[in-house]
């Protein structure tokens, strides 16, 4: 009787524990996939054209798992607060190459003509690429759940940590939500 | 005795590999509270309307100079309310789509009303003056109002534009039934495969319950 007792109270501290594991799980799905090398290479043969890419061969770009920072913004020429905030986001590609941190531009244009026009008069050092999938609903939840669809936003991840911010930086803010992801 | 012995160990063993994990879990927990405490968005409007929400009412100034709240529509059965905007490409790509809403809609019950979120002084282009300009080029056949102030959208929750509510008169008042997209590609209005708020619009014609209820798009943020 007490050895059926212990058995059950062993079931039992089991069980609690492995849902506890469960939500860990969860918590650090995001961190988990794998890309291969490829994509550096394909993002090289690309230099004077911007990639276009649909959210499946987008979303690569969100789980990079390696040692740099991502910062994954999106913008489009025709947002007044993302272009304003473009030389930010340059400056943080320039400033921390060295500390790891790699900057991904994502147009959200739909007018690529425009977007080019803008890309030949305003030199962008950082990764570009031009997001151009209309259905929108299947995807932004991808992005974050948190986002609403409005632009600018950003994603910061890397070491394990990921941050979604649907406002605009100043380069202040920036540099300092930054040190929070290299300084961790 | 050994095995009492042994199954006391286990459950030694799990108690405390089982701590060790709610500790990480708290840390984490803590970590991310601190966090989230920094991300904060400068302004917070995400607490809007939910589906099912009563909407209250408002009034607003409509291009023509009159003042409009969903009240004066005694014959309505409901509302096809859009944040938009004369900047926003979005809302720009949008515009011929909403005229046609109006026009299928607003005899069976469901006029588009359209509210302009933006304050014209961080977007002179969205000034009131403007939106009349817009509005007769247009030829707009809804209500296009400025939200003077800017007090209405952060009731609504509204983040961008263009940004669609569709609201049924019920017994309750003024309900939100659908928050979201008018469809699925701004692109192209001729490869549209999901018009969300035609379908809601129908079923509540139809006296369904509508499907989808939310659905999100990218649009340009609210200037404020």
């Amino acid at each position: 009787m007490l050895q059926k007792s212990i058995f059950i109270s062993i079931c039992i501290l089991f069980f609690s524990c492995k849902s506890e594991t469960k939500q860990t799980n969860v918590a650090s799905v995001d961190t988990t996939s794998k890309v291969e090398a490829k994509l550096n290479a394909e993002a090289k043969t690309t230099t004077t054209e911007i990639p276009v890419l649909n959210f499946e061969q987008f979303e690569k770009y969100l789980q990079i798992d390696d040692d740099n920072i991502h910062v994954v913004n999106f913008w489009a020429t025709w947002c007044a607060p993302c272009v304003k905030e473009l030389p930010y986001f340059e400056a943080v590609n320039a400033a921390y190459k060295g500390k790891n941190v790699k900057v991904l531009l994502v147009s959200l244009d739909f007018n690529l003509k425009k977007l080019n026009v803008f890309l030949a008069k305003n030199e962008l050092k950082s990764e570009k690429v031009l997001l151009d999938d209309p259905d929108q609903n299947a995807w932004i939840s991808k992005v974050s759940k948190d986002w609403s669809g409005a632009i600018p936003a950003t994603v910061i991840y890397g070491k394990g940590k990921r941050k979604f911010y649907e406002h605009s930086f100043t380069q202040a803010e920036l540099e300092s939500e930054l040190r929070n992801f290299i300084n961790q | 005795m050994k095995t009492l012995k042994l199954a006391v160990l286990a459950i030694l063993f799990i108690t405390f590999s089982c701590k060790d994990k709610k500790k990480e879990d708290t840390t984490n927990a803590k970590a991310k509270t601190i966090a989230e405490n920094v991300e904060k968005p400068k302004k917070e409007v995400n607490n809007g309307y939910q589906v099912g929400d009563i909407v209250k009412d408002f009034s607003l100034k409509n291009v023509d100079g009159e003042m409009i709240s969903m009240g004066n529509f005694k014959d309505a059965k409901g509302f096809i309310l859009t944040f938009t905007c004369n900047t926003c490409p979005y809302s720009v790509a949008y515009e011929d789509r909403l005229i046609e809403l109006d026009k299928k809609y607003a005899s069976k019950g469901y006029p588009v009303i359209a509210i302009n979120p933006n304050s014209p002084e961080a977007r002179p282009d969205d000034s009131y003056e403007k939106m009349q300009v817009r509005a007769k080029e247009k030829g707009f056949t809804f209500p296009y109002m400025l939200d003077e102030g800017q007090k209405v959208y952060p009731q609504f929750g509204a983040t961008r534009t263009p940004h669609m509510y569709v609201i049924a008169k019920t017994p309750k008042g003024h309900q939100v039934k659908y928050i979201g997209a008018i469809d699925d590609n701004y692109k192209d209005a001729e490869a549209v495969s999901k018009r969300y708020v035609e379908d809601a619009v129908n079923a509540l014609l139809e006296g369904k319950e509508v499907e989808v209820k939310t659905t999100k798009a990218i649009g340009c943020s609210i200037k404020v």
